[in-house]
């Protein structure tokens, strides 16, 4: 599915510019987009040391073990392939908190964390295991008790009422978050009964 | 009241954390300075590891959308979406929030600066955002990082959040806010 999607924003964007005479425009978005894609990365350098030498203390001092023992009971439930114990088990957690907070920058790289230490118990690493699938699920309907960005751009606007939105979007990504996981558990299933035939 | 109390609590998360975690490291006997080193020296690492994802990813939607093949799209859906009770404005919105998280903002700040944020429009649009998230940014960043070139499913499950979140911030916020 992927290979198609990207297959199709690169041929209609390609094509379109084309057939609009703009076709430079493609040349120009390419190469910004490479440079700029660069650039983030190496953003993204920073945050990663910071949050990942923030975990490996909170790892060492038992943090970690402490909240994944408290929680591991709906982290089985969501995770059935991960075993007890499993250090995975803590890096799901920080990241779904990290989520939830809020904590913007660092909920990429304890959402990476969390990915190695499923991929470290995948077996074809290539192709994204039962558990990558339900966590990237997880994360892509982004359940959070505030949501900072939108209160700030609400209030630079010049909201009379900038919070008012925090219920429904609750009850919005509380919905979402539920239904992604139940149309995560029968894709699951769907594919198990297919690869048994 | 609740407005300052988020405030607060979003300026205030980080930092604890950052006093918090140090703290009970030292006192559970962890040499904290060393093991934030040890911690943080595979960033640099990971963080080049994702770059040809993010590559490939962010030139195919910035050729999307500025080719003009992203607007063809939007207003050909507009019709059929108003149909079912969709403001046209908040078309582009729908089609941008899993592609790019930062053209979301821009399309959102938009909407709010036209429309006024506590109009019915601000409202959804604010809750849109609120309520999901850049599905591919996370998906190229996420399995970038581990090498994994088979997603599988998961592409179709985050779409379908978004599709869900974009769906009940309309419903919900109709109901709500009347």
């Amino acid at each position: 599915m992927i290979n198609l999607i990207w297959l199709f924003l690169m041929v209609t964007g390609i094509l379109y510019a084309g057939w609009q005479g703009r076709i430079e425009v493609v040349t120009q978005g390419a190469i910004s987009a490479a440079e700029g894609a660069v650039g983030l990365s190496f953003k993204l350098i920073g945050v990663m040391c910071l949050w990942l030498g923030v975990m490996k203390i909170a790892e060492l001092a038992g943090i970690i073990r402490f909240f994944s023992k408290i929680l591991s009971p709906l982290i089985c439930f969501l995770f059935p392939s991960v075993p007890k114990n499993h250090p995975a088990m803590g890096a799901i957690i920080m990241v779904l908190s990290a989520n939830m907070l809020g904590l913007g920058n660092a909920v990429t790289p304890l959402g990476i964390k969390a990915m190695q230490e499923l991929q470290s118990i995948n077996k074809e690493k290539e192709k994204a295991s039962d558990a990558m699938c339900t966590l990237l699920a997880l994360c892509t309907a982004g359940f959070t008790l505030v949501p900072a960005t939108i209160i700030a751009i609400r209030s630079a606007a010049g909201s009379i009422n900038p919070t008012e939105i925090v219920g429904a979007t609750l009850i919005v990504s509380l919905g979402a978050t539920m239904s992604v996981i139940i149309a995560d558990r029968l894709c699951r299933m769907y594919y198990q009964i297919r690869m048994r035939r | 009241m609740f407005s300052l109390l988020t405030e607060q609590l979003s300026l205030w998360v980080i930092p604890i954390i950052l006093l918090l975690v140090p703290i009970v490291g030292y006192f559970r006997r962890v040499k904290v300075y060393e093991a934030f080193v040890e911690g943080a020296s595979e960033g640099f690492h990971t963080a080049i590891r994702i770059m040809p994802f993010l590559v490939a990813m962010m030139v195919a939607i910035n050729i999307f959308r500025l080719s003009g093949a992203m607007d063809v799209w939007v207003d050909g859906l507009k019709p059929i979406l108003e149909f079912y009770g969709v403001p046209a404005e908040l078309v582009p919105l729908a089609i941008m929030r899993p592609l790019s998280g930062t053209g979301a903002l821009g399309i959102t700040t938009e909407i709010l600066n036209t429309h006024g944020p506590d109009s019915m429009l601000g409202r959804i649009a604010s809750t849109v955002l609120g309520s999901t998230d850049t599905t591919f940014y996370i998906l190229t960043v996420y399995f970038g990082a581990i090498g994994i070139t088979k997603p599988r499913y998961s592409v179709f499950v985050g779409l379908l959040g978004d599709l869900i979140g974009f769906v009940g911030s309309i419903y919900i916020c109709t109901k709500l806010f009347n």
